[in-house]
């Protein structure tokens, strides 16, 4: 099995309203997976079925190529978007709690929860209450929390939400350092662009249905559109922009009489980029040549359009 | 150890280590105590007040009477009007007059005779100057048919039935006022828990939903264990802070009582003064010692291994369909604020228990009332209890009605428990919303 986890045709309804409409996915293991989609998509409803805190109306869920049971609890951890500590509680004894509550014996997670406060540079809060610290501090410990267990599959719901900048690149190397260990990884979002970087897969969730997924590079080659962003220098006087537009398709033109810059960009009726690079390295220097790679939000804003269209 | 000790552990102490908690445990017995001792106090204060009354008789009776008592002082006017008495009186701000004018007979005197006084009089004392009229009416009248005094005292005997179970046990007369007394402390004691504790499971709820922990835990635990956990922890919790207060409020009484100087007996004063004034006229009343001793002992040979296991059983079910109750409203709102509409009709059930219990369960433990509320779940913990001290069987609680009662509250305990749980499951991950019934009823159905 190569999947970590393989949801069919997983359906959620709460009354009248579907939440999940025959969601499958198949997210391999050890990759970093992107649950992609704006808020309201039913992201959330998948992630909870997967921890097993609802259960779908239809479909079934495998892990690691079982039936979902119970013991997998143990296997997940779960960084929820709605996240928060019990105020009152020393934050030792309440990681000791959580730790111990994924199934961890007292010893052992106290021996792993001095471990990540060390890694993590918090080994002084041990016995602060957590109504004594930031924001951020408390998202340190949840996250601790969450990956203390060494589980499997890790999911993180919109995880650097709230997190200052500092943590927030602190997280996201512990995760890929992770991730280089051999977990599986989950990242939901909305903001698209906060794990595009990160993820090796992804599926797009809109309207409780999945509309797209599979690897990212693969999903962005097929998206691509043979658009090319030039920028050339013009400090022998001007450039024949007149010359080029007559043989090429150009848009979003920009001068830039201050550095003699212009840019533009081209649109190509196939992928052959190479007559392009020759015809304009002879009309003067060039100093940027890009293949214009869609992102994941304007993928995704491309599939939602083409559907609606097509519906 | 298992997830649902783990909870619970946490659950107990989170509230046991609680500052708020750990006051009300210690402040409690203290401050009880003190509103006892200072009960007692004020009627100790109260009662010793002396009244002194002004007696102006200008008839020829009642030279003997209307002698000082230790509450009342009699002073005697003589050989002066009424209004100089009147003014006298008023003027050493004694109590008040009575004024016996000088007729021919004593139904005349009694008839005329008035008691002034600056405000509404009280009422006991108006009563004992009243009894020495009757007393002293009843005994000139007995005269006139002819009839001595010695002899009306061999026909004016007070009669007590004899009541007798028909297994032919002597019943005592009031001991059915105790044996429901004692039934509605158990009750009482119950309301008491479910309110107090109901309301930490609620609370402790919102605080999980508020501070968001709610998912993390869940995501670990099925929510009913959490459900469970925190019940129970609670609970627990609930058992050591009563149990700290027993113990606490008792040794306290008994230090208040050897050290403070009141007398906790004057609480009772008010009944002893009517017994005083009885005796000192005409019936003397049977000594109350060897009644006493009856009492104590039918006290004692009340059923309480069925009362204590019964407590038992029906305080544990009660309590568990409340507090998944309460559990549920808390999972239901996002503040505190939001549970009034809630809280409403889980308390009124409660109430209705004690007050059917005290009107009419404490007059007729065995009725159609009485039977109806002790079966009827929601109230049957409360009800039951005050009808167990007769017994279960024969002269008591008939059997059939025990086992119907226990059973429907074990269904009931199950049904309440699974609703509230799906309740309590789908209102734990709810945010923002006011919730309505209507849409609790929806959430059943998720």
């Amino acid at each position: 099995m190569n999947n970590i986890l393989v949801t069919k045709e997983v359906t959620k309804r709460f009354g009248s309203y579907t939440a999940l409409n025959k969601v499958s996915l198949e997210i391999p293991k050890n990759s970093i997976y992107g649950l992609l989609g704006p808020n309201g998509a039913g992201k959330t409803t998948l992630i909870r079925i997967i921890n097993q805190i609802i259960h779908p109306d239809q479909g079934t869920v495998l892990f690691d190529g079982e039936p979902l049971r119970s013991e997998h609890i143990t296997m997940i951890g779960y960084l929820p978007e709605e996240r928060g500590l019990y105020k009152s509680m020393k934050v030792g004894e309440q990681a000791l709690y959580l730790a111990q509550l994924k199934g961890l014996e007292k010893t052992e997670a106290k021996k792993r929860l001095k471990y990540w406060f060390d890694r993590l540079d918090i080994g002084d809060w041990w016995n602060k209450k957590v109504q004594e610290l930031s924001k951020g501090m408390a998202q340190k410990i949840q996250f601790i929390v969450t990956v203390l267990h060494a589980p499997k599959l890790l999911i993180f719901d919109e995880p650097f939400s709230g997190f200052d900048p500092i943590n927030a690149n602190l997280i996201k190397d512990e995760i890929l350092r992770l991730k280089e260990q051999g977990t599986s990884i989950i990242f939901s979002t909305h903001r698209m662009e906060s794990v595009e970087e990160l993820c090796e897969y992804i599926a797009l969730l809109h309207h409780s249905e999945k509309i797209l997924d599979g690897k990212l590079s693969d999903i962005k080659k097929a998206y691509k559109n043979n658009k090319f962003h030039v920028g050339m220098h013009s400090e022998n006087g001007q450039i024949d922009l007149n010359g080029i537009q007559s043989k090429f398709e150009l848009s979003s033109i920009a001068h830039d009489p201050i550095e003699n810059q212009v840019s533009f960009t081209v649109q190509l009726p196939t992928d052959d980029s190479r007559s392009l690079l020759s015809y304009l390295s002879e009309k003067g220097n060039i100093h940027h040549f890009q293949e214009k790679i869609p992102s994941a939000n304007e993928i995704f804003i491309q599939t939602v359009q083409s559907k609606s269209a097509h519906e | 150890m298992s997830k649902l000790r783990l909870i619970v552990r946490r659950e107990y102490l989170a509230k046991v280590r609680n500052k708020s908690f750990v006051i009300m445990t210690f402040l409690s017995p203290v401050l009880m105590v003190a509103m006892v001792v200072l009960i007692a106090y004020l009627a100790q204060l109260n009662d010793s007040e002396k009244r002194i009354v002004v007696v102006l008789n200008e008839s020829d009776f009642f030279s003997t009477d209307f002698q000082t008592t230790e509450s009342v002082s009699y002073i005697r006017f003589f050989d002066v009007d009424l209004e100089t008495a009147k003014d006298s009186t008023s003027n050493m701000g004694y109590t008040g007059l009575l004024y016996i004018p000088n007729k021919k007979d004593l139904e005349m005197v009694a008839k005329e005779t008035t008691f002034f006084t600056k405000d509404s009089p009280n009422s006991l004392l108006l009563k004992k100057i009243e009894w020495v009229f009757e007393d002293r009416l009843r005994q000139s009248r007995l005269q006139d048919m002819g009839v001595s005094s010695k002899q009306f005292a061999t026909v004016d005997r007070a009669f007590e039935i004899n009541t007798t179970s028909f297994l032919g046990e002597q019943n005592l007369k009031h001991i059915n006022e105790i044996k429901s007394g004692i039934g509605l402390a158990f009750g009482y004691l119950i309301m008491m828990f479910i309110i107090i504790y109901g309301g930490f499971v609620m609370r402790s709820v919102i605080e999980e939903k508020t501070s968001r922990i709610i998912e993390v835990i869940i995501s670990s635990v099925r929510p009913f264990q959490l459900l469970m956990g925190k019940i129970i922890g609670t609970s627990l919790a609930g058992v050591t802070q009563f149990a700290i207060w027993i113990v606490s409020a008792g040794i306290l009484l008994v230090i208040a009582a050897l050290f403070v100087d009141v007398d906790l007996s004057a609480l009772s004063a008010g009944s002893d003064v009517i017994t005083e004034t009885v005796g000192d006229t005409m019936m003397p009343i049977p000594s109350m010692s060897e009644t006493a001793n009856l009492y104590t002992q039918e006290v004692f040979e009340l059923p309480w291994f069925v009362l204590i296991s019964s407590f038992l059983i029906y305080f544990v079910l009660g309590y568990l369909i409340y507090s998944s109750i309460y559990a549920a409203i808390g999972a239901a709102v996002d503040n505190e604020t939001d549970t009034q509409q809630f809280i409403f009709p889980i308390i009124l059930p409660l109430m209705l228990a004690i007050y059917v219990g005290f009107f009419s369960v404490f007059n007729n433990p065995h009725g159609p009332i009485a039977v109806g509320f002790s079966l009827f779940p929601l109230t049957s913990p409360i009800v039951m209890l005050m009808r167990l001290p007769w017994g279960i069987g024969e002269g008591g609680v008939p059997i059939w009605q025990f086992l119907t009662s226990i059973f429907l509250l074990l269904g009931t305990f199950m049904g309440i428990v699974w609703l509230a749980a799906k309740i309590y499951r789908v209102g734990i991950l709810m945010y923002g919303k006011k919730p309505t019934y209507r849409e609790l009823y929806k959430w059943l159905k998720y």
